[in-house]
């Protein structure tokens, strides 16, 4: 059934590899390795990744290229089926041989790839936010880590709106589990009472969100300002607005704070009965700079559909690519020892108008955005950070990583550095 | 040069006080208030928002609207403070101060003046205190809520006169309740005051009187923490009846979401045997129909939104029955009576035109909007009824009534039960038998068409629609046992409502496996389901 579903996406393929240009540069083409499913549950996330993958390839040839090479992107279809990511990206670095690839969304594909690229050492670039307590030497993490996504969330709710009771709701997988931990602990050090949180967790693609909504109702009418932060993955969310839409639960009663839902979900959506309702990321389509309005103007012409919107993860891929250009013009080579140790502290400009810094834990820098549903599908910032937030790969808040921290370069060069033991392997992953 | 500082700092506080002043608007003028919302912080628009209030401007309510709705704008061109409201589709600017029309303005040509959730706040209360005496009872319904929601003591003398002019039941009795909740929240009241407030909060019965009394349990008069402890008891006890009939209400519920999904299964697996696992993108096709119905109507035929779903039903069960028919011709019937490799092909057809459907109209979800009599929800007691969910249940027995009709009334519903009976027989009857599967299976791919145009409202659009539901639906029709469609009846509300009283105490992903595992303990014990056609037409 598997070589079926590729075969399909085969034919998917062949067309998209035609699209992409190769320009008169002289020298082989530098391979670039695109690694989203376009096919299966994930393909509705990830689709879009591929093409501002390919758009990004396409702007850099008409800049000549990367050390006077062009490049040229290498698209395969893991069909959102976790050990075939594996199996693809060990087609890509052996097969296709390509310097770098750009991919994955779930936690657990990511988890599924690691030993792929530790094992042929080449270089993954993760666009998505994600739970963090994890660093590892042959990946970068463009996408938040918790500390630039779910804790100033937290923050500006608990500051701005006087939140004092809290539902976590969300998906039951590995993503939502670690961030909810490690909320119940912020919190809890915060001195939220263990009976002001409630926890909740629902199957991939949960379609019936009445008990739960009705909980939340029920949960809310204790007399405190109570919020939802959620973590509910792709697919349910649309069930679950919906059903909070009609049972009448506004954004001014119990607002909803949302990691995974952005532009890109939100278009499936009459959002009319959800404005007010919040997102955390670190980039909205609607922020106002040069830099974004170049970028969707060029993302509009590339798709070739005015209708179509950006959003947090092309941002990171955007901030990956370019960061990744750079490390490679910097080493003069793409060897992938060069490339790592050559990006740590180079810095390229994100779309919210900051200079983005790649760091030793190989995590960014970003700022972070809260932003509230329009009635236009878009979101409108009403507070961010001062300045931009630190990637943290192990979480202050929870006891097990609270002394660990991730450092590639000398004299650490570990992914789970014990600042107390001063050993490396504090956890293994 | 201690003194020259000392000096400085003197005239720079006199100053200060001066230029401050001569920036901030004064009360009362509407004008400069309404200047002042574009540069303000979010603290500051909200101070402006209750002295724009203060005005009783006739205007008030109209900018403080637009401003909540986001639909206050400042205009590039000339700063000017503007409402923008559509006019025939398109965004068109009216001078906040004098209603001026500036015509159409162009997509980035305004910059809309920032809010938030505590800003809406600020203004419905605002908006609550301007329209507390206005003509419209409903109005003054919506200004007796905000009332509730935002109680302030410094409003109780307001609220109170406003009760005593009142003559409408509904408006009153909001009232009351406004009056009641700013009287708790006021720290002068007295304690018999307070103890007639929390009796009028208490009638209502409901999570939101929960909100208000439990908080005041903690209160250091023992009185009042008695009377709202006894309060907060008394609608606990309440709530735990109409909580047995909510569950009851949400299993219903979700038995006739499963009842639809595997009603259409019930006819090609349960009548004809064949294992179609390109059940759920019938489904899937049919929710695609009624987004296309709905583009179609919303920019060709805007009035007729409403009765998008009554013009999408009839097309989904024609575009997936024909669909059906298709696969049925194409592919199943060559495999009859090989069920593994029915299997297989049917999962290939399903990939096909998931794979299909992602080129055609995109991997992303579609948005299929909700009639307005699909909308929102009502309350019967401490228990919420939404009328999308009421719809389908409705629309599910509908069409198991129809069915029902078809299969036992009607010539080719004969037909279809004899072909499965005994194909043989039949075919010696007389009866075109390849005709009736063909026919057979069409039916049931119809319906789960129409499973899809009911599906479309309360879940995703996407290619994969259809995967949610492929397993839950076999799991009711052998549930329920093969063959009868009142047993898949039963399935799927005794699933829907067991999952629904399970779900409150072990949590969604736990009710799922219980119910999953008992299912399975059951066909161990009964292995033809709930119903067991009895005679040999099963193994036939």
């Amino acid at each position: 059934m598997t070589s079926f579903r590729t075969l399909l996406a085969g034919a998917g393929l062949a067309t998209t590899l035609m699209a992409s240009t190769a320009l008169a540069q002289s020298g082989d083409p530098i391979k670039v390795g695109v690694l989203h499913s376009l096919s299966g549950t994930m393909a509705i996330s990830e689709t879009t990744l591929k093409d501002v993958m390919l758009m990004l390839v396409e702007e850099q040839n008409k800049k000549g290229g990367v050390l006077g090479r062009p490049l040229e992107a290498v698209v395969v279809d893991p069909a959102s089926d976790w050990p075939l990511f594996a199996e693809k990206a060990r087609e890509l670095i052996e097969g296709e041989e390509v310097d770098v690839v750009f991919g994955a969304w779930t936690s657990v594909s990511r988890k599924s790839v690691l030993p792929v690229f530790e094992e042929l050492n080449s270089i993954l670039f993760y666009p998505v936010q994600y739970e963090g307590e994890e660093s590892q030497r042959n990946v970068f993490y463009t996408g938040a880590a918790p500390n630039q996504q779910a804790i100033p969330a937290v923050d500006y709710l608990m500051e701005q709106e006087g939140v004092e009771r809290w539902v976590l709701a969300g998906t039951d997988y590995v993503y939502p589990r670690t961030t909810n931990k490690i909320l119940e602990a912020y919190l809890m050090d915060k001195g939220v009472a263990a009976e002001d949180i409630m926890i909740n967790y629902t199957p991939f693609s949960h379609s019936d969100w009445q008990t739960i909504v009705s909980d939340i109702k029920t949960f809310g009418s204790a007399g405190k300002k109570t919020a939802v932060v959620s973590t509910i993955n792709g697919d349910a969310n649309v069930p679950f607005y919906k059903e909070l839409g009609n049972q009448g639960i506004a954004a001014t009663d119990i607002p909803v704070v949302a990691f995974s839902v952005g532009e890109e979900e939100l278009a499936g959506l009459d959002t009319a009965p959800l404005v007010g309702h919040l997102a955390a990321w670190n980039y909205f389509m609607s922020v106002d700079t040069p830099e974004n309005d170049a970028f969707i103007n060029t993302w509009l012409d590339f798709i070739g559909d005015e209708d179509r919107v950006t959003n947090d993860p092309m941002e990171a891929h955007y901030i990956g690519f370019n960061m990744w250009v750079q490390a490679v013009e910097k080493a003069g080579t793409t060897d992938a020892d060069a490339v790592i140790d050559s990006i740590i502290g180079v810095q390229v400009p994100n779309l919210t108008g900051g200079m983005s810094e790649m760091l030793p834990n190989h995590h960014i820098t970003k700022p972070v955005l809260v932003g509230e549903i329009q009635d236009d599908g878009q979101f409108s910032v009403v507070w961010e950070t001062d300045g931009l937030v630190p990637g943290d790969a192990w979480s202050d808040f929870l006891p097990e990583s609270a002394n660990l921290i991730a450092d590639w370069t000398d004299p650490i060069n570990c992914g789970n550095w014990n600042t107390v033991t001063e050993s490396c392997g504090g956890v293994t992953n | 040069m201690t003194r020259l500082r000392r000096w400085l700092a003197v005239t720079l506080l006199l100053l200060f006080p001066i230029s401050a002043a001569a920036q901030t608007p004064v009360d009362g003028d509407f004008a400069a208030l309404v200047g002042a919302l574009p540069d303000a912080s979010f603290a500051e628009v909200e101070a402006l928002v209750g002295r724009i209030a203060a005005t009783n401007d006739d205007r008030a309510i109209d900018v403080l609207e637009a401003l909540a709705e986001g639909d206050l704008h400042t205009l590039d061109s000339n700063a000017a403070v503007v409402i923008v409201r559509d006019v025939g589709g398109d965004d068109h600017a009216f001078d906040a101060l004098t209603g001026e029309s500036y015509g159409e303005i162009p997509r980035r040509g305004s910059s809309a003046i920032r809010v938030n959730n505590s800003l809406r706040r600020a203004v419905a209360a605002a908006v609550g205190t301007l329209t507390l005496r206005h003509p419209d009872p409903a109005r003054r319904l919506e200004a007796a809520q905000a009332a509730f929601d935002a109680p302030d003591p410094a409003q109780a003398d307001a609220l109170a006169a406003a009760l005593d002019a009142e003559q409408d039941a509904a408006v009153r009795q909001a009232l009351s309740e406004a009056v009641a909740r700013a009287v708790l929240q006021d720290d002068a009241a007295t304690v018999p005051d307070r103890r007639a407030a929390i009796d009028v909060i208490a009638a209502r019965r409901d999570g939101v009187a929960l909100g208000v009394l439990t908080p005041l349990v903690q209160s250091p008069d023992t009185e009042i923490a008695e009377a709202a402890g006894a309060a907060v008891e008394r609608i606990e006890r309440a709530r735990q009846m109409w909580n047995m009939a909510q569950n009851v209400w949400f299993g219903l519920s979700l038995g006739s979401v499963l009842l639809l999904a595997a009603i259409g299964l019930a006819i090609t697996f349960g009548v004809m045997g064949v294992i179609n696992m390109a059940h759920g993108e019938l489904v899937m096709l049919g929710a695609y129909t009624t987004f296309f119905v709905q583009n179609i109507i919303r920019t060709s035929f805007p009035g007729l939104f409403d009765w998008s779903l009554l013009i999408a039903a009839p097309l989904a069960f024609l575009v997936a029955g024909a669909v059906g028919v298709a696969i049925e011709r194409g592919c199943v019937r060559f495999l009859y009576g090989r069920p593994l490799e029915t299997l297989l092909a049917t999962w290939g057809v399903s990939l096909i035109l998931q794979q299909t459907v992602r080129s055609i109209f995109g991997p992303n979800n579609r948005e299929v909007g909700n009639p307005s009599w699909m909308s929102g929800a009502f309350e019967i007691g401490q228990m919420t009824i939404t009328y999308n969910r009421l719809w389908i249940l409705v629309f599910a027995l509908a069409v198991f009534a129809v069915l029902l009709i078809v299969m036992r009334r009607t010539p080719i519903g004969l037909q279809m039960r004899a072909v499965t009976q005994n194909r043989a027989m039949a075919a010696n009857m007389g009866i075109r038998t390849g005709w009736v599967d063909a026919m057979t299976f069409g039916l049931g791919a119809g319906i789960a068409g129409l499973a899809g145009v009911a599906l479309s409202q309360i879940d995703n659009v996407s290619p994969n629609l259809g995967q949610s539901y492929i397993v839950d639906s076999f799991m009711v029709v052998v549930f329920g046992g093969a063959g009868n469609l009142w047993g898949t009846l039963a399935g799927a509300f005794s699933i829907g409502i067991a999952n629904k009283f399970l779900e409150p105490y072990a949590g969604a992903v736990l009710a799922k496996i219980v119910v999953l595992v008992a299912i399975i303990l059951f066909i161990q014990k009964r292995p033809r389901g709930l119903f067991a056609v009895k005679g040999r037409a099963v193994d036939a």
